[in-house]
């Protein structure tokens, strides 16, 4: 380990890293813009230019400066400041001083650099450049000019997001940041170049001058637009959410957000249910919580326990599926699901719902079976993960499922369930890459699972497992990947059929036959609710959406971003989100509400608090203790288990439960920003230029 | 200042490697190993370039499906280059250094040749079509500044007379001299040698003698 010292201090250093890297360790910040720890090395801003003995002398770049035994670094020295200094004067010649009109500013790293070492005046008197934006889609809007040629957003795209769209061309001066032929950047995480950017080249094209950094109030909080629970951060101006942005978190998301949880929030403005609605001679109209709930509590009281049921959306809390569950239980009613698309997960064998690898379990990995799921769609974060580790090489990946372009390179085995069978049964040359693998890992979608046959692509999917010796003790590579944010959090709750209790499907046909005469939905949008037959519906949500427009009672809840909410992730963390603005009108925290149900008919449940629903749920499941958030607790692998059905694997190809993925629920069906994402990257017909202002340019 | 232009420019008849090209392709190719194909970017689009005289999107596209990197990688390297045309040129692409040395012995009287003869200035196609004009930086030849670089070869030691022979020549077709247009001898003084002059052959050869070495002894070193 060579021994350094920086700035006097002596540092231990890992063979192979950097003076900058060495200095982050012992807390000696180095200023710098290209350099990024989640990136290649570029070194070509020159902003850590370091005083550096034994060599040549000048100053050298830390950033790409490997340590030695007995270095001596000085990181402020008059060298390296006026070095510093030099490399400032540079990149501010063409930088057009337009921070008063930047959405950037108050969070530049050039701006506030620039405070350190940057000159009073300049010393340029020729023209500055000027340069053209650049369309990169709908999401990230451009101001060129600013551009300091970091290649940070090069690095980003080509590498964490693995397309090959974006690039630098030209030389020198006339240096430029374009996307091939200005297409709009193929990625679901493009937003990030946005973060990355140092300056103020790259913003966020829907938030463009909605709000400056220092008027946000700040709230952390949880993602819910997957099943992944990326950490976020909801940026809040009064009542309104601004923007989202990621936060770090190794575990999940590492610093990146999916497009998706970062722009669908505009949906949280539109299409809202802001007050209780009844249903009167075919109508919705407007009403007050009393008559809501008095009109709720009389119809549930009304009915036949066994005639009524409840479904539990992808983006229910734990809190409101556990009052719920209860409150079914006072009812006596065991018809309840969480499962919206009938997939075929066992609630009582934790091991067979859960993401077992875990996300960074992933780089431990050293084969992969995607099996039913597009996890690029279906979890971008993830998949972010995935091609991680494939970059770190020797990490065989085949796919029985619909995608195949998943950013990196991948065995199409073919999307037939049946070639399954064959690895299951060894007779397929790719079982024997997962039998040699020490850590073989197979995913499995919600698009093997919800469709008929899911009971047995489980089964088979396991028995793979079992086979490759991927279900020990110290590795379970059975890793199913959920699409809902909800759904974990429901199982682990039970919101799922109690004894003789129908589940989805049931329930379906039961309200379609008329056999159900009051159905529950808990924020479920995804079903086809022409099936819920003469059925009184009760929706309890935030959208008007498909369940509210066949609701009979609206009861209005609120979003992710209005209340305090547990969630469990696909791999069984439990994480839970912040209130960072107050639901909009008279809608109420879903628990609460549910909670006001039952005293309304009389049966109050006995949690009054937060506190005391949290305590219910820690009951019910350790996972919802407050000492396991954030954390995942392992399930066992149950050998042979349940879940194993012995008929016959369908033919029918795998389909991702995501056809498209700027619109899976009911906030980002709301949202504009996604609409116009759908027109560029699937329909392909806008441009997603509508966001261009023309004052910049 | 010259813009880069963001995109490759679509020609009308869309570029595919020639038969002979394609050979020549594979022959370059070969040089790398297989999954560093990329390295064989910079000559392939040279390639390309001669056969079709100028990048276009379809030959940045048919550099990128050969090599396997993908358009944008090829559009890099392209306009990193200042020898690539991202434009089509006309029959001539006349290069006119303009870097110091050239410009102190002259350059923009050459240029005014090319703008009289072809009656346009830098960055432009003469009308008929005969020669594109551009602005180069130092091509290495300062000493038989000022110089131009027409096609693959150079012409030296110009001024405006000899410039406007020069391109007229080129414009009608006629046959031209590579190298010095005075009749220089590589980058020998104007005139003709000033030293070794004699011919190093003969006895009072314009041999070195080493100052210690024992001056009549003839034992030189390097006798051959
Ligand atoms: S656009 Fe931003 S991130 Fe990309 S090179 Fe320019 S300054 Fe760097
Ligand atoms: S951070 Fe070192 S050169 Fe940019
Ligand atoms: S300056 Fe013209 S060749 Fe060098």
């Amino acid at each position: 380990m060579p021994k350094l010292t920086i700035d006097g201090i002596e540092v231990e250093a890992e063979p192979g890293m950097t003076i900058l890297q060495a200095a982050d360790q012992v807390g000696i910040e180095i200023p710098r813009f290209c350099y990024h720890e989640r990136l290649s090395i570029a070194g070509n801003c020159r902003m850590c230019l370091v005083e550096v003995k034994p060599g040549p002398p000048k100053p050298a770049a830390s950033c790409a400066l490997p340590v030695a035994e007995g270095m001596q670094v000085w990181t402020q020295s008059d060298l390296a400041v006026k070095a510093r200094k030099g490399v400032m004067e540079f990149l501010l010649i063409n930088h057009p001083l337009d921070c008063p009109i930047c959405d950037q500013g108050g969070e530049c790293d050039l701006q506030d650099q620039a405070m350190a070492f940057g000159g009073d005046r300049s010393r340029f008197h020729e023209h500055k450049r000027a340069v053209t934006e650049k369309h990169l889609g709908p999401l990230v809007k451009t101001a060129m000019t600013r551009c300091i040629h970091c290649t940070r957003c090069v690095r980003f795209i080509t590498e964490i997001a693995g397309i090959q769209e974006l690039g630098m061309i030209g030389r020198g001066e006339d240096a430029e940041i374009t996307s091939y032929v200005e297409m709009a950047l193929t990625s679901e995480l493009s937003g990030n170049i946005v973060d990355l950017c140092p300056v103020g080249a790259l913003t966020s094209a829907p938030y463009a001058f909605h709000a400056r950094p220092w008027e946000l109030r700040k709230v952390e909080s949880i993602d819910v637009f997957d099943a992944v629970g990326s950490a976020i951060r909801v940026d809040v101006r009064g009542n309104a959410v601004m923007r989202v942005l990621p936060r770090l978190n190794e575990d999940i998301n590492e610093e990146w957000l999916a497009d998706k949880s970062r722009h669908a929030i505009d949906g949280l403005r539109y299409q809202r249910l802001d007050r209780p609605y009844v249903r009167e001679d075919g109508k919705l109209r407007p009403a007050s919580w009393e008559e809501a709930l008095r009109t709720v509590a009389g119809r549930l009281l009304a009915t036949d326990a066994d005639k009524v049921a409840a479904l539990a959306g992808d983006m229910a809390d734990a809190e409101a599926m556990m009052l719920l569950k209860d409150l079914m239980g006072v009812i006596g009613s065991p018809h309840m699901d969480c499962r919206q698309d009938g997939a075929a997960l066992d609630p009582t064998d934790r091991a067979s719902y859960l993401f077992n690898p875990t996300i960074p379990g992933i780089e431990d990995a050293d084969a992969l079976l995607i099996v039913g799921s597009d996890p690029r769609w279906e979890a971008p974060i993830l998949n972010a993960r995935i091609r991680k580790r494939y970059l770190m090489g020797n990490f065989p990946i085949a796919t029985i499922g619909p995608r195949t372009d998943l950013t990196y390179p991948v065995e199409d085995l073919g999307n037939n369930p049946e070639v399954l069978d064959d690895l299951a049964r060894g007779r397929h040359p790719f079982w024997r890459i997962l039998d040699d693998a020490e850590r073989p890992l197979i995913l499995v979608g919600m698009g093997a699972l919800s469709r008929p046959d899911g009971r047995e692509v489980m089964a088979s999917a396991r028995r793979l497992a079992e086979r490759v010796g991927a279900m020990r003790e110290d590795w379970n590579g059975l890793g199913v990947l959920h699409t809902a944010a909800g759904r974990v959090g429901g199982l682990e709750v039970g919101f799922v059929p109690g004894h003789g209790g129908r589940d989805t499907a049931g329930i379906l046909e039961g309200a379609e036959r008329g056999d159900l005469q009051v159905v529950y939905l808990m924020g479920a949008d995804e079903i086809d609710t022409a099936r819920l037959g003469e059925a009184f519906v009760i929706y309890q949500g935030h959208h008007g959406d498909a369940g509210a427009n066949r609701a009979d009672v609206i009861l209005p809840g609120a979003a992710y971003t209005e209340k305090h909410a547990t969630y469990v992730n696909t791999e069984g963390r439990m994480q839970r989100t912040w209130l960072a603005v107050h639901p909009p009108g008279e809608a109420r925290e879903d628990w609460k509400i549910v909670r006001a149900l039952s005293s309304a008919m009389g049966k109050p449940l006995s949690q009054n608090t937060l506190d005391d629903v949290r305590a219910r749920l820690a009951d019910v499941s350790p996972t919802f203790a407050d000492a396991n958030e954030g954390a995942v607790i392992p399930a066992a692998p149950t050998r042979g288990g349940s879940g194993g059905g012995a008929g016959r694997l369908d033919r029918t190809p795998f389909t991702s439960p995501v056809g498209n993925y700027y619109r899976t629920d009911p906030i980002s069906r709301a949202s504009r920003t996604m609409a116009e994402c759908t027109d560029v990257y699937i329909n392909r017909t806008g441009s997603g230029d509508s966001k261009r202002t023309g004052t910049d340019g | 200042m010259s813009a880069v232009k963001t995109s490759p420019a679509r020609d009308d008849a869309p570029f595919a490697f020639s038969e002979e090209s394609l050979a020549e392709a594979r022959r370059i190719l070969a040089k790398y190993p297989e999954n560093r194909a990329r390295s064989a970017i910079l000559p392939l689009l040279d390639l390309a370039q001669r056969q079709h005289g100028w990048v276009s999107q379809s030959v940045v596209e048919a550099v990128a499906e050969i090599t396997g990197a993908a358009p944008i990688r090829v559009w890099e390297v392209a306009t990193f280059y200042t020898m690539y045309n991202k434009a089509p040129i006309g029959r001539h692409h006349v290069e006119i250094c303009t870097n110091l040395p050239c410009w102190l012995r002259g350059s923009d009287e050459i240029l005014r040749a090319a703008r009289d003869v072809f009656g346009v200035g830098f960055g432009q196609t003469s009308e008929d079509g005969a020669a594109t004009v551009s602005s180069a930086e130092c091509l290495g030849a300062c000493v038989n500044a000022p110089m131009v670089q027409i096609g693959d070869d150079y012409y030296e030691d110009l001024d405006y007379d000899s410039a406007h022979a020069l391109f007229t020549a080129i414009k009608e077709g006629q046959p031209v001299k590579a190298g010095s247009q005075i009749g220089r001898q590589c980058s020998a003084p104007e005139g003709g040698p000033t030293t070794l002059t004699t011919d190093p052959g003969t006895a009072e050869g314009g041999r070195w003698i080493a100052p210690d070495s024992p001056a009549a002894g003839g034992s030189a070193p390097g006798t051959a």
